[in-house]
């Protein structure tokens, strides 16, 4: 009999072409780019090399893009920014001219590569991707391997259409229990790293398991699995089940007719085995996760929103008490502070972590109860779904609300099309990091779900969703 | 790629943990053109300059003699976050070709390789210990042989570091990953046909 295999296993052995001293060369079936590759094409022209397979490479329009809708309705030209509207320019000319799939600043299609990739059916249970981007990790909430990769491994990618790896270990990560009242995947999968660490799932490709997963959308799965390189692991992946395979069907670039029924055959037998070996077992129990805001510089400070900010004292060792000084000093926390009592500047809706329908549903949901105090974006992560939202009338419930309708991108996540915080200035955000000036120079970010995002715009402070849902029934 | 041999020479300390891609080249950066320029200012930078550009003088790289540095010494998880190989063009442009650090974030450990820039992980006492002697007799070199595999620290003692064989004769000889892959053709091509052959519908997008 075979031996047991992890999900991970099953797909690395599918792509293996080669070894050479411990190290495996693997077939990359479909490679994610934006605008930031950049470095990768000005190598190709460097060194005079051509694209092996251009039509497993697709191409979006997401980092740079103004999501101000006036400024997005009149064109790339409009830019006002010449740098950043160079780098829009570069992208669609260096995709154009390469022959790659390419989703440009007004296609209707365009959107956050993380987001719009799934959308067009280019991820798929079961394959190899690479991504041009640390949060490619997003992908495998389909039960596929993805990860993130430099500008040099993209180029070897292009090039060759392989990457060499050394096999990394495993880590299950399982949940079970079902999730309380007000309680979203960003909470879980905040909890996840405040317990096993900014660096715990270092060198790990991550499987979550269990039966919050379980119960949890597809796009929801994609929240987890995206932050799992907060975690420090290489990859995050969930095993594809039935709403999996509904997510994918009839998408633009999913297998059609018999090559979906023969893929379908295939995928089923994805799933780890029973008694495959992780190299490291977690678990937590999902019920027990409340709404969780993180009040450091990163993920790994993540905390129940009734918790308290720590103090420098309660540090087991010196160095930890230097790093929670510096975090509190940059943040501009006072020890020992009620999270609650945290007061925000602005409240960013999107990224590639929170930025589908549902997320947009559930800020919807919250905003119905009051109006913004402070200002609060809502960017969609996509063309399709900001059309989408529009069609089920949520723009007019947030602007209703005194929120922000926005157009699809990265934006306020990364602070590169010139969305950004000012120094000192507090966001409540449902992106993925809180890094010093992730947002902007000085900014200062607390990780939060769509909802208690939401919830912090009404209250202008860090605050539990579920008093403003109970409350306003 | 500059191939890495050995290095002598002045070692910056960099005393805090969790040193992510965004802090050693903010993302407002990450669209200068490699080589430009401006790109020795790059590294640190929000540390190192006020938004005016004025210089920070408490910053360690804004003084002597670790303007010069070579090589820095880090505490744990050195290099995490965003992908952005332009954090390793920072150091590059800077002049460091070695970081020193008791871990990495695993993106960015393979794009200091690629690019010719030796990551060296070493016990987390070590790292402490190196940075205390750095602080107490700032002027005294530390080397580097990636051939022997050691690091020798300012009083002399030798330090032995893990490498894998790949990365190692990539960076002794200052091979890049395509060369090598390259001698791979005919596997790679063999491969493809079989993978699309029997699972087109990983292999095509759009497969029918
Ligand atoms: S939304 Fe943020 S994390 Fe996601 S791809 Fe864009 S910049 Fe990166």
């Amino acid at each position: 009999m075979a031996p047991a295999r992890t999900m991970f296993e099953k797909i690395w052995d599918r792509h293996v072409i080669a070894e050479e001293e411990g190290e495996t060369l693997l077939y990359v079936d479909r490679c994610l780019i934006h605008e930031g590759s950049r470095h990768t094409y000005d190598k190709l022209k460097r060194e005079n090399r051509t694209i092996a397979e251009p039509d497993k490479i697709f191409a979006f329009s997401d980092h740079y893009v103004p999501t101000d809708p006036k400024q997005r309705d009149t064109g790339v030209e409009a830019i006002p920014d010449e740098k950043i509207r160079g780098m829009v320019k570069l992208l669609a000319s260096n995709a154009t001219s390469s022959g790659i799939h390419f989703y440009g600043i007004d296609d209707p299609q365009q959107g956050i590569l993380h987001v719009a990739g799934p959308e067009l059916g280019a991820s798929i249970p079961g394959i190899l991707l690479v991504g041009a981007d640390s949060h490619t990790s997003t992908h495998g909430a389909l039960g596929n391997w993805s990860f993130g990769a430099g500008a040099s491994e993209i180029f070897h990618i292009m090039v060759t259409q392989t990457i060499w790896q050394r096999k990394p270990k495993t880590m299950r990560i399982t949940v079970d229990g079902k999730l309380g009242f007000g309680v979203h995947s960003k909470d879980v999968i905040l909890a996840i790293i405040a317990k096993i660490g900014h660096g715990g799932g270092a060198g790990h490709v991550i499987e979550y398991a269990g039966s919050t997963f379980r119960d949890m959308s597809v796009e929801q799965r994609m929240t987890v699995s995206n932050m799992s390189i907060e975690a420090g692991g290489r990859a995050g992946m969930i095993a594809p089940d039935d709403k999996t395979f509904a997510f994918v069907e009839g998408r633009e670039f999913a297998p059609k007719g018999k090559a979906w029924d023969k893929a379908l055959a295939y995928w089923k037998t994805l799933p780890s085995d029973d008694d495959a070996v992780f190299d490291t077992e977690v678990s937590l129990n999902g019920a027990e996760i409340a709404p969780t805001v993180t009040w450091g510089t990163n993920p790994e400070t993540a905390m129940p929103i009734s918790g308290h900010v720590p103090s420098p004292e309660d540090a087991t060792t010196a160095d930890k008490k230097a790093e929670i000084e510096g975090m509190l000093e940059y943040m501009g926390l006072k020890p020992g502070m009620a999270l609650s009592d945290i007061e925000i500047d602005k409240v960013f809706i999107g990224s590639c972590t929170n930025s589908r329908i549902e997320d947009l549903r559930a800020a919807a949901e919250v905003a119905k109860h009051g109006k913004a105090k402070i200002p609060a974006w809502i960017v969609p992560g996509s063309t399709p779904i900001k059309h989408q939202a529009e069609a089920e009338g949520l723009d007019k419930i947030f602007t209703a609300a005194g929120f922000e309708w926005r157009a699809a991108g990265c934006s306020l996540c990364t602070a590169l099309n010139g969305d950004k915080l000012q120094p000192g200035e507090r966001s409540a955000s449902t992106s993925n990091r809180n890094f010093r000036g992730r947002q902007g120079r000085g900014g200062r970010t607390h990780l939060v779900s769509p909802a208690m995002a939401a919830a912090a715009a009404i209250t202008g402070k860090l605050t539990d969703v579920r008093t403003i849902l109970q409350g306003g029934k | 790629m500059e191939a890495f041999t050995t290095l002598k020479g002045i070692a910056a300390p960099i005393d805090f943990a969790n040193v992510d891609t965004n802090q050693i080249c903010p993302t407002e950066f990450n669209k200068v053109p490699f080589g430009d320029p401006f790109y020795p200012k790059v590294l640190f930078h929000y540390l190192r300059f006020n938004a005016d550009g004025t210089e920070i003088p408490d910053f360690i790289l804004n003084k002597e003699p670790f303007r010069n540095a070579k090589i820095i010494v880090a505490d744990r998880n050195w290099g995490g976050g965003s992908s952005r190989e332009s954090a390793v063009y920072a150091l590059m442009f800077f002049g460091v070709r070695c970081v020193i650090a008791s871990s990495f974030g695993d993106i960015h450990h393979n794009n200091c390789l690629q690019n010719g820039v030796l990551p060296v992980k070493l016990p987390q006492e070590t790292c402490v210990k190196l940075r205390e002697q750095i602080h107490a007799d700032p002027g005294r070199d530390i080397a580097v042989d990636l051939e022997a595999q050691t690091v020798t620290g300012p009083d002399g003692e030798i330090y032995r570091f893990d490498i894998n064989p790949v990365p190692k004769r990539c960076l002794l000889q200052g091979l890049d990953a395509i060369g090598r892959t390259l001698q791979f053709k005919s596997d790679i091509e063999a491969f493809s046909k079989k993978h699309h052959d029997e699972v087109p519908f990983l292999a095509q997008p759009g497969a029918a």
